[in-house]
């Protein structure tokens, strides 16, 4: 009989006696819960990527600033993609014969591709969605506008030669926030009228964009096609590159999803180690027998490792079809924080759940067989002969190469899996080294312990593999709870308050140095505080380490239009509390000394190292400094913050106006009119419609992943269940001899609930330890968090993990005392 | 009960064990009758199946019957609850397998202990030596069940049984899984004990030399029991 049909053979009996429960069990959980993530992210991502698109009324955008050539739109839709194209210029509108300067978009039919436009058809009226761009000979302004010109809606206005109507109010643009500092009011036009204003020449300033939508797949070739075409000057955007500040939400909410996805996964897989262990102790005997019928070693190796092949197969693709009814409860609990549905998930989970069953079989359930191709025949004699030791090293590398690969594929991230992994592995350590001192402790008590209690301490003690096992698994299902509440009460908030209520949704700008002061009054006098207002001086940027740089010595379009633009240069004494020095110093003495603060990524873009000399040409003079300091800015603060900061020596005597951002609720921004009409020359610019996109995305990234979660702390109970089961043979045979010695029930009850309560309290020590560690490493090191110890964790986690074990364990194994010793002692052989 | 008969230390009464199996409900033991005075050794023989650790079960308290009465030291079974018949073994029963049931996270030493902690004896380390070097294995008290032979082992699971002096042992197959010459050993251990201790002996054996030795021999056949010369 061939192997394959032997292992058949033998898994269907194994089946039949129960053997495989456990470890079919832990693998089903295993993989439904990885699938239901795989499935539910994939969909959530792509929700939240529709979401991004949204921001830039497209999936791709494609700059620049001459007129793009025909051909690209007509391959992308050819491609079958849909496309919009428009051109945004300055110009100005007369009412009246009074000017205003603002910033026109003409559109085409079709835009926006993603989002929706928003309209109010008076000041006070509530908001509706718009079907598509301005009609034909009409304008949709800002609010703003309206006030600046005083005139009603419906007034004719003078854009260029072309006479258009005020149509309505633009309430919301989706991609407005792709040009964040533009100062003057922004005007909606159709793109059918753009002829007609003859506004746009050929050498006209004007950035010409072209949006693209459509499937995935077809975008993803279209952009390889575009990239090996793009001419110097042109940019594209996608969602994540749009606004910075959405794409630090969007990222950090993929991050918790997939740190998610890895909980379950290290959740699970101990738990397949913990029902393989037991797996390999029961089948040590049948092993014996064959071996002393003459099976050989490889034979019998191969015959395991087939079952377990067929055993994950079975399991996984069950598991991926369970996990495929699971994220629909998640949707169903969700789908109202998305608004709209959430798109039909990929197929790819499916394969990705087979694959990681039978990567976490590779890695978890088969380092314990060698131990069977070790089992001596003579164990057929001696029943008392137990199974050979497992390799430790065997065990703990093959994991942990295992995890490692998976953490790779499944995270995308280098950078996050080698700091798990060596997390982990100091983790894998700090329990050995924790565990091998209490079984030291416990094996000194023992020694002056009597009855029950020295067999309690042996066990523990003198099985110091199965104790391992034991506690850290209990400690593992302890910690995917804990982590839980860390991620859930600390993370989560602290990322809810990186934007707080009180958020700025204003900024001011265009202060002059005269009405600092007497603004700085007015909002105290208004209730609005201390407000700091920040000096900005403009300045373009000519020399980096004392070399002269322009545009075009950068291949990357960034990097040209970092070059070519202004900057916006700042100075102070101290660093903003949302920035954070990376490298080298800032500057004491009240920055006496001329030196410049740099931003990571503009330096990064720009080739800019920490001791350069940068030069910058303002108010038409050379200032040069060293960088002194490179920063990381909060982008997703709404505080004002510069890439390029100035010391006082330096900038401090520069002309500058001065800007500031301010939170203003409902009630104080009835303050507005009156703040213009005493600061006339003041630019206000309302964010909150951004922020509360942002916010959106947060608050849905957080119930996306306190979901996740949940399937997690289910993986955590299984690991629970298998580490009771693990002991349960053994204590089987104990149960029966110590009640034939006349050991009451009663007693033994007691004695099973004490010892799994010091098992459960040991191991909720050990989880508060490494939840506290491994929330500390994630907020500081991977989501740029504040973090805080949590004493109730301490307290909670402790107790509750012993009396959740405590209960658990002795609940578990109530039926063997239930049981007539009897019957006991039989199953025990 | 004729009075000058000393009261029995086991007695079963119209004793009946039935069990469902799959292939429907099946008669192990059948109004059997059994009565075990003290210092008596009585040897049950029987073929393999024919319920004789069941009934052995059953006598030390250790699984229920399903009808008829049980009395032990005095007590009937049938009316205490689990605790009351484990409190009733407590020191006062000793039992010998066939498969040792050593506990393999304690010694040679600490095995013996045990019952002895449990019931609360005095000087549990003096008599648990004196154990041990009664079935001469004093200089393997720090040995675990896994360092020992199962000649060994057996010798081990004598001296728990004895130390804590009980009234009556029970004993299932003690010589089954040993070698002729051990196995005589074991008997000769096992008979000395006995005497010096005045408790009665219950075994379960195929081995008859083993049931030579005893005061009593029953055979059991059809769920009963029936004397043998």
């Amino acid at each position: 009989m061939s192997a394959w049909r032997l292992a058949l053979r033998l898994l269907r009996q194994d089946w039949r006696s129960g053997e495989l429960s456990l470890l079919a069990a832990a693998l089903v959980l295993t993989v439904a819960a990885v699938s239901a993530v795989g499935f539910f992210s994939d969909r959530i991502e792509r929700a939240l990527a529709r979401e991004g698109s949204a921001l830039i009324a497209a999936d791709l955008a494609i700059e620049s600033g001459t007129p793009l050539p025909a051909f690209w739109r007509a391959e992308a839709e050819a491609r079958g993609l849909e496309t919009s194209a428009l051109v945004e210029f300055r110009s100005v509108v007369l009412a009246d014969g009074r000017p205003q300067l603002v910033r026109v978009k003409a559109v085409e039919g079709g835009y926006p591709l993603r989002g929706r436009l928003r309209l109010r058809a008076a000041p006070e009226a509530p908001e509706a969605s718009a079907e598509g761009p301005p009609a034909p000979g009409e304008l949709w302004v800002e609010s703003r506008l309206l006030h600046l010109l005083d005139q009603p809606l419906g007034a004719m206005l003078g854009l260029g030669e072309a006479r258009l109507r005020l149509g309505a109010i633009l309430s919301h643009e989706p991609d407005a926030g792709a040009t964040f500092f533009n100062l003057a009011p922004r005007v909606l036009m159709n793109g059918a009228d753009l002829d007609a204003t003859g506004l746009l020449g050929a050498a006209s300033r004007a950035t010409h964009r072209l949006l693209i939508a459509g499937e995935p797949g077809a975008l993803a070739d279209y952009r390889r096609w575009l990239e090996a075409r793009l001419t110097p000057g042109v940019e594209l955007r996608d969602a994540a590159s749009a606004r910075p500040e959405f794409a630090t939400a969007v990222e950090r909410a993929t991050r918790f999803l997939h740190l998610a996805t890895l909980a379950t996964l290290l959740v699970a897989g101990a738990a397949m180690a913990l029902a393989s262990h037991r797996l390999v102790e029961r089948q040590t005997e049948a092993v014996a027998i064959m071996r002393c019928l003459g099976m050989r070693r490889h034979l019998l190796l191969r015959l395991f490792a087939l079952r377990l092949l067929f055993l994950a197969l079975g399991a996984s693709l069950l598991g991926v079809a369970l996990g495929w009814l699971a994220q629909f409860g998640l949707v169903a609990l969700l789908a109202e924080g998305f608004g709209a549905a959430l798109p039909a998930p990929s197929l790819a989970p499916l394969v990705a759940g087979v694959v990681t069953g039978l990567a976490l079989l590779l890695g978890f359930a088969l380092p314990p067989l060698p131990r069977l191709a070790r089992v001596s025949p003579l164990r057929a004699l001696r029943g008392d002969l137990g199974a050979p030791p497992a390799s430790m090293w065997l065990t703990l590398g093959l994991a942990l190469a295992v995890f490692a690969g998976l953490i790779w594929w499944r995270a995308g991230e280098f950078a996050l899996a080698w700091k798990l992994l060596l997390g982990l592995l100091g983790a894998g350590l700090a329990l050995l080294a924790v565990v091998g001192v209490l079984l030291w402790i416990a094996a000194r008590l023992a020694r002056e312990a009597r009855g029950l209690a020295r067999l309690a301490l042996a066990g523990l003690t003198r099985r110091p593999g199965l104790a391992l096992l034991q506690i850290g698994g209990f400690g593992l299902g302890i910690l995917a709870l804990l982590l839980l509440a860390v991620v859930r009460l600390d993370l989560l908030e602290s990322w809810r308050e990186t934007l707080p209520e009180e958020a700025p949704n204003h900024f001011l700008l265009n202060i002059q140095p005269h009405e600092v002061e007497p603004l700085k009054d007015w909002l105290r006098t208004q209730g609005l505080g201390e407000v700091e207002l920040y000096p900005m001086i403009s300045g373009r940027l000519t020399g980096i380490a004392e070399r002269a740089i322009e545009p075009s010595d950068y291949p990357d379009a960034r990097a040209q239009r970092l070059a070519a633009r202004e900057f916006n240069l700042s100075y102070s004494e101290r660093p903003q509390a949302d920035n954070r020095i990376l490298e080298g110093r800032w500057w004491t003495d009240a920055g006496a000394e001329p030196a410049f603060s740099v931003e990571r990524e503009l330096a990064e873009t720009l080739g800019i190292r920490l001791g350069d000399r940068l030069t910058f040409e303002v108010n038409g003079r050379s200032l040069s400094a060293p960088v002194t300091s490179l920063r990381e800015v909060q982008w997703d603060s709404f505080n004002v913050n510069f890439f390029v900061i100035g010391s006082p020596a330096l900038l401090g005597a520069e002309p500058a106006t001065f800007l500031t951002s301010i939170h203003l609720d409902a009630r104080a921004e009835a303050l507005l009119p009156e703040l213009v009409r005493r600061f006339p020359s003041l630019t206000l610019l309302d964010v909150e419609a951004l922020i509360d996109e942002v916010r959106a995305v947060i608050e849905r990234g957080v119930l996306a992943v306190e979901s996740v979660f949940l399937l997690t702390l289910a993986a955590g109970l299984l690991v629970m269940i298998a580490g009771i089961q693990a002991s349960l043979e053994q204590r089987r045979a104990e149960h029966g001899v110590l009640r034939t010695l006349g050991v009451g029930r009663r007693a033994l009850l007691g004695a099973l609930a004490l010892e799994f309560a010091i098992a459960g309290a040991l191991a909720g020590l050990l989880a508060v330890i490494f939840a506290e560690l491994i929330g500390w490493m994630l907020a500081v090191q991977l989501f740029e968090l504040p973090f805080s110890l949590n004493p109730w964790l301490w307290l909670g986690g402790i107790l509750g993990s012993a009396l959740a074990v405590g209960a658990a364990g002795t609940a578990a194994t109530y039926p063997l005392l239930v049981q007539p010793p009897l019957q006991t002692l039989r199953r025990a052989h | 009960m004729t009075v000058g008969e000393p009261e029995p230390v086991s007695r079963a009464v119209a004793l009946g064990k039935h069990v469902n199996g799959p292939a429907g409900a099946l008669t192990i033991l059948n109004d059997l009758e059994l009565r075990v005075n003290p210092g008596e050794a009585v040897a049950i023989l029987g073929a393999s199946g024919s319920g004789k650790s069941t009934l052995l079960g059953l006598l030390a308290g250790l699984d229920d019957a399903t009808s008829g009465e049980v009395w032990l030291c005095g007590e009937r079974l049938d009316q205490l609850d689990e605790d009351g018949r484990a409190a009733l073994r407590n020191g006062r029963v000793g039992f010998v397998f066939q498969n040792f049931q050593l506990l393999p996270t304690l010694n040679a030493r600490e095995n013996v202990l045990l019952p002895l902690e449990l019931s609360g004896a005095t000087e549990p380390e003096r008599r648990a030596e004196e154990a041990l070097e009664r079935v001469g294995l004093s200089a393997r008290a720090r040995h675990f069940p896994r360092q020992l032979s199962g000649g060994e082992q057996q010798r081990v699971a004598i001296a728990r049984a004895w130390a804590p002096r009980p009234e009556v042992l029970f004993a299932d197959e003690p010589t089954g899984n040993l070698d002729h010459e051990t196995g005589e050993h074991i008997i000769d251990l096992l008979l000395d004990l006995k005497r010096e201790a005045g408790a009665a002996l219950v075994l379960v054996t195929h081995d008859p030399r083993l049931a030579e030795r005893c005061d009593r021999r029953l055979a059991m056949r059809a769920g009963r029991l029936e004397a043998l010369a």
